[in-house]
């Protein structure tokens, strides 16, 4: 299967969902924070992968599919259900790459430029998580 | 006060990048990659590291390292039980928190407090 962009997606996206996510993610990266501040670095480090929006993002995405199929007169239900559970197992692909953009951050941020580190994690998190995904696929 | 309200703001807009490349990609499964992009990482190492240096920071992403590992359990179950039994999106997902917390604290508690 190809990976496509389709810009339509966008438009079925209300704003108000658009603002729970920037909700949500303001939320727990200031939470992350005051709990470091609390708690120390250690407690607080494992909020850097709090699953923050992925509770909203599945519900968006079991709306946009059973809206889909039901505007056909089909039953949407089932459909968003199996769309919001392939969305969950892509993103268990997508958490191996955020085990290596840890382990990056953990070794070399003490002894490297910041921007590199945070840059170089970025890309590994991306070329392990599509690598997985591939993998995942062919398996 | 304004060190937390920066974080909300670049946080809610490093999540809102990110959740919208996620959204305009298919197939869904690749879209989903995006689901567990380090969005909440990046917005916090970077004004870490300013604030409190990279040692804190390195500190940050050891255990982080247990919260995705923590994330790819519970992202599965989430991927699983929405599959197999006929639970809705945002159930499935808010009930399994608990899952992520437990793991994730497990983890920490055994490889770098006991």
């Amino acid at each position: 299967m190809r990976i496509k962009i389709d810009l339509s997606t966008l438009r079925q996206t209300k704003w108000h969902d658009y603002a729970i996510r920037f909700l949500f993610g303001g939320l727990i990266t200031a939470l992350a924070g005051i709990i470091a501040r609390k708690f120390g670095p250690g407690i607080g480090g494992l909020f850097l992968a709090f699953p923050a929006i992925f509770p909203a993002s599945a519900t968006l995405i079991e709306k946009h599919e059973k809206q889909k199929k039901e505007s056909a007169g089909l039953n949407g239900v089932a459909r968003g259900r199996s769309a919001a559970s392939v969305d969950a197992a892509g993103s268990s692909m997508g958490s191996i790459g955020l085990f290596v953009f840890a382990f990056v951050v953990w070794q070399f941020m003490p002894r490297d430029r910041a921007w590199i580190v945070l840059g170089s994690a970025t890309l590994l998190w991306l070329g392990v998580s599509v690598a997985a995904w591939q993998i995942r696929k062919g398996l | 006060m304004s060190q937390i309200l920066a974080r909300f703001i670049i946080g809610g807009a490093m999540v809102s990048a990110f959740a919208i490349i996620g959204d305009v990609l298919k197939p869904k499964s690749f879209a989903g990659l995006f689901g567990a992009a380090p969005s909440v990482a990046l917005a916090t190492l970077a004004m870490t590291v300013v604030s409190d240096g990279s040692a804190y920071a390195a500190t940050e992403g050891r255990s982080m390292m247990a919260g995705a590992i923590a994330f790819f359990i519970y992202a599965s179950f989430v991927s699983r039980i929405m599959m197999r039994y006929k639970g809705r999106a945002i159930l499935v997902t808010l009930s399994l928190i608990p899952l992520w917390l437990g793991v994730a604290g497990s983890i920490y508690y055994l490889l770098w407090v006991r």
